[in-house]
């Protein structure tokens, strides 16, 4: 029994990997991942991917960061030590909208951001799981899990045909670091 | 990105011909991955000397307290605010090349965003620097946030400018410093991946275990197009709370409703100045003509000229809305401005921002790398001088002729600036140094759209009218590093 756990095809060049993909549905060969080093736009509709829900969780960040900052001045200004100035109000909503704007903006930015490393598995040190160490530089690489899949020959004949320049059989899950 | 060829009219954004993938890794990450040269150490030398008068002059300062600078009754703030607003002000292009032109979908950013963004913190470092120390007791520093104290629930003010700009401050450090470091972890993926030994590990360290999968990839364009959404109005909330910490007082020449969006301008103006002074150096230090090309230098020449002449319209409003006022106080302020003790002053800001900048209305002038990098720093010290005549000269003399008072700045007033400039350098010289200068994910996506090869090929397939290759080939003449004869042949 082989003990091929991904074949690996590698482009490179980015339209041939797309048309890669497509050959590689056509046939019915399920793909695991694909590795890229930069975005590839319009590849997410091709392997059915969902869009992200990282701007609902944005805008929750936001509603929380502002709410906390505005309840927060006004417990501090109305509630537990209100100044008076000239007599004018103490609950002045205009001073205090800079701040309550400012918390928005962080409480979005830094909420939505770490839902993004957690979601994704990034946090400091993390063992980089990486298939071929140049699909970061210059490779773009499609990754099929080998198990239970059509004979492996077949998947490299289909990579080759769209243009792979290498097909790796890895008898490793991951290449890199572990 | 390769689903579409931009149109063939558009000046390139990489020039150079055979560039692939890999020579984009390989030409970005050279500083890296290499030995820094002559020019770097120089650098280096020059700008820690004056990040160690920095560290002298501020010991200095905190030691013997704040009587060692020129500040006097009157004029209570002068060149600590000045450097502060300064520096803010420089911090503002990053954000902006970064959050704003993403937003408008201005791929030439691609090329810059990165020095810009690293620019911005080392900026906003250096002006929360400033704002520490002008307090004087800067391990009170801490009274400015909102945090229970032994005086019992005596909280900060938050009807108060100076409140709001902390805040201010801080969200915009702490966001930019988000955006930036979420944007390198591919590229520093890409270091990781081509390293050895002790530096891969450290890198490893950084990169947070980046792969480049297509998910990773679809959320990291969220977060990034996110991020653009939100420093947005916030790149305008920083300066505009800046300017209220003037404005919202009484001083005349400070108490001006014309301050918010014109300090806006000014940061950009003085921010595009500092990332020219900057890029232009870098680029032929590094080798980077190819990506940071001479379209680059045109636009923010462009973005230069448009914000200066706003910045012009608005030194006029003031004067014309001071007149027009019939206040004498706010009268006699801008007389005091222009023929005043600090006249010099102020006529070195209207030459340096108002008539410098206006040279970019000649093509010639504003293709002109040199020329281009002196004037870069023209406005840098223009707009220095902007905040000295907005905050001096509108100190030393107010209401009251008895109080009325000249500062002079001491040896320490000056080195803390000029220490605050080598502190600058020495974190922008170390950056270049461990990380990549450039984003290399987003240009490795501009190759096969907006390259001078992506063009060249479309030529060659006879994809294009032959009006429009002329047309092409006539304006390649711009690209410092392209030649003409090669499309000649073609």
């Amino acid at each position: 029994m082989s003990s091929t756990k991904y074949i690996l095809g590698v482009f490179d060049d980015p339209d041939e990997m797309m048309h890669g993909i497509d050959k590689l549905q056509k046939n019915s060969v399920p793909i695991y991942d694909v590795y890229t080093p930069m975005p590839i736009h319009g590849i997410e509709a091709k392997l059915n991917i969902k869009d992200s829900r990282l701007g609902y969780a944005a805008f929750m960040f936001g509603c929380l960061g502002g709410t906390i900052m505005f309840s927060m001045v006004y417990y501090m200004l109305v509630h537990d030590w209100p100044i008076n100035i000239g007599g004018k109000n103490f609950f002045a909503i205009p001073d205090f909208i800079p701040v309550t704007f400012e918390w928005t903006v962080l409480w979005t930015s830094f909420g939505m951001t770490f839902t993004f490393f957690f979601a994704s598995h990034l946090f400091p040190g993390r063992t980089p799981r990486v298939m071929d160490l140049r699909a970061t530089d210059d490779k773009f690489v499609i990754a099929i899990n080998a198990k239970g899949n059509i004979p492996h020959e077949d998947i490299t004949n289909l990579l080759k045909e769209a243009g792979a320049t290498e097909v790796k059989h890895n008898d490793r899950k991951y290449v890199s670091y572990e | 990105m390769a689903s579409h060829s931009e149109s063939i009219i558009r000046e390139p954004l990489i020039t150079g011909k055979d560039i692939t993938y890999g020579q984009i890794t390989n030409d970005v990450l050279r500083p890296v991955e290499n030995m820094p040269g002559k020019a770097w150490w120089i650098g280096f030398s020059v700008a820690s000397l004056g990040a160690s008068l920095w560290v002298f002059a501020i010991s200095w300062t905190f030691w013997f307290g704040l009587g060692e600078w020129g500040l006097n009754k009157t004029v209570g703030w002068a060149w600590d605010i000045t450097g502060f607003v300064w520096w803010v002000g420089i911090g503002h292009a990053g954000t902006l090349i970064s959050a704003v032109l993403l937003l408008f979908r201005q791929n030439w950013r691609n090329s810059i965003n990165r020095s810009a963004e690293a620019m911005t913190i080392f900026a906003v470092i250096c002006a929360a620097t400033y704002i520490a120390a002008h307090m004087g007791r800067p391990w009170m520093a801490v009274y400015s946030l909102p945090l229970p104290n032994q005086y019992g629930s005596l909280w900060v003010n938050w009807n108060s400018p100076l409140i709001w700009d902390v805040f201010a401050i801080s969200t915009y450090f702490s966001v930019s410093l988000v955006f930036w470091y979420t944007g390198l972890l591919p590229d520093i993926a890409t270091i990781r991946d081509r390293a050895q030994g002790l530096r891969r590990r450290i890198y490893s360290v950084l990169s947070f275990g980046w792969t480049g999968s297509v998910k990773t990839w679809q959320r990291f364009e969220t977060v990034s197009l996110i991020l653009a959404g939100v420093s947005t109005p916030l790149v305008l909330s920083v300066h505009t709370i800046v300017s209220m910490d003037f404005a919202t007082s009484l001083e005349p020449g400070w108490h001006t409703t014309i301050f918010p969006p014109y300090f806006v301008a000014g940061a950009i103006f003085s921010g595009f100045a500092m990332v020219q002074t900057l890029l232009l150096i870098a680029r032929k230090v590094l080798g980077l003509e190819n990506y940071i090309t001479m379209f680059h230098i045109e636009s923010m020449n462009k973005i230069i000229m448009l914000t200066g002449s706003i910045v012009g319209v608005a030194y006029l409003t003031e004067l014309f809305i001071a007149f027009y006022s019939q206040n004498e106080y706010e009268q006699y302020a801008f007389a005091n401005r222009i023929a005043g003790p600090y006249w010099w002053a102020y006529w070195s800001m209207m030459t340096c921002n108002v008539i410098t900048p206006q040279l970019f209305w000649f093509k010639k002038i504003r293709t002109n790398i040199p020329l281009s990098w002196v004037l870069s720093i023209v406005v840098n010290i223009g707009m220095w001088f902007e905040r000295f005549v907005i905050i001096v000269t509108s100190l030393h003399r107010d209401f009251i002729p008895s109080s009325w008072a000249m500062f002079y700045p001491t040896w320490v007033d000056v080195s803390v600036f000029i220490g605050s400039i080598g502190v600058f350098f020495t974190m922008f010289l170390l950056f270049i140094r461990v990380l990549p200068s450039v984003a290399m994910a987003e240009v490795k996506l501009l190759l096969k759209s907006s390259s001078e090869q992506a063009k060249k090929k479309l030529m060659d397939e006879g994809h294009v009218e032959p009006a429009e290759a002329e047309f092409y080939i006539a304006s390649l003449e711009k690209f410092d590093s392209v030649n003409q004869s090669e499309y000649l042949k073609a």
